[in-house]
């Protein structure tokens, strides 16, 4: 072999000038930034349809916010376990990753928990007593899309995360890889932390 | 990787400060202010957690101009469907 054909071997493959991150991260966050727009959309057209009614319930008084200030506080612990893990799986600590990420995995189950809960307390007890229901008033209906969409995207980031932590373990993936699936579970808490304002508190 | 070769971030400190942000939004809702004070101040508070998020858990801040442009593209789409909107939101 030729002494350029061994420095080519050796190289770093030459990256795009356009992408110049790795391609996974970069279709992380495209893929990020599109279903950020699915959300906005949602946000914003909920906020459009709020102004536009006159007889909006007052959010927090129909909802209630007790529960959902532990989902949120929840989901801003389970990211930082989400980067302490990455922390731990860069700096070669295997067992500590799966520590962090096993507790990552377990405050994504309890806030779906507490999301079931709330949506079955909403429909079989507090909707029907102040006279609302899915069909039959906007403030409802775009409450359980906004939530339930996002509820969706939790579920979809616990399965995501446990394939991590099984292919980590295994030693079929790296940090590399822990890190993009940060990047989406910290986009379902940035989205969460919108959500409880805009729906809940405002 | 980005990730490795910046200084760790203070992941502690960013938890507190989110933490104290939205204990800080619960206790707006219930002053005795006018109710867009209290909007403005809730919207800027969510929009202070979101931003401590994506620049430190997410790692933005340490990220190259590229992908700082990626995460802002759908604000703008917010912003110009708000503004396509705004004569249905506010009729004549």
């Amino acid at each position: 072999m030729s002494e350029a054909a061994v420095m080519h071997a050796g190289a770093e493959p030459q990256e795009s000038p356009l992408t110049p991150e790795n391609w996974g991260k970069l279709g992380m966050w495209l893929f990020l930034a599109g279903d950020a727009m699915s959300f906005g959309c949602l946000i914003v057209g909920y906020g459009i349809l709020r102004h536009a009614s006159s007889n909006w319930p007052v959010p927090r008084e129909v909802l209630g916010i007790n529960l959902t200030a532990f989902m949120t506080f929840l989901l801003i612990i389970s990211s930082v376990t989400m980067v302490l893990s990455l922390s731990a799986i860069q700096n070669g600590d295997r067992r500590k990753f799966q520590k962090f990420l096993g507790l990552t995995i377990l405050g994504g189950l309890i806030f779906l928990g507490c999301q079931a809960y709330e949506w079955t307390h909403l429909i079989t007890h507090r909707l029907p007593e102040v006279g609302l229901s899915f069909s039959t008033h906007l403030f409802a209906t775009t409450f359980f899309i906004l939530t339930g969409f996002h509820g969706m995207h939790v579920t979809g980031g616990v399965i995501y995360n446990t394939c991590v932590l099984a292919a980590v373990s295994r030693g079929r993936y790296g940090a590399k890889h822990v890190e993009i699936a940060g990047l989406y579970w910290h986009f379902v808490d940035l989205v969460w932390i919108l959500i409880f304002t805009f729906v809940y508190l405002l | 990787m980005s990730a490795i070769t910046h200084k760790e971030p203070n992941y502690m400190g960013v938890f507190w400060w989110l933490l104290v942000l939205t204990v800080l939004e619960i206790a707006v809702i219930y002053m005795p202010i006018a109710k867009m004070a209290i909007a403005i101040l809730l919207v800027s508070m969510a929009i202070s957690k979101a931003s401590l998020v994506a620049l430190y858990f997410m790692h933005l801040k340490f990220e190259r101009l590229t992908l700082g442009l990626v995460a802002l593209s759908p604000f703008l789409l917010c912003l110009f469907l708000i503004l396509m909107l705004t004569p249905d939101i506010f009729p004549h």
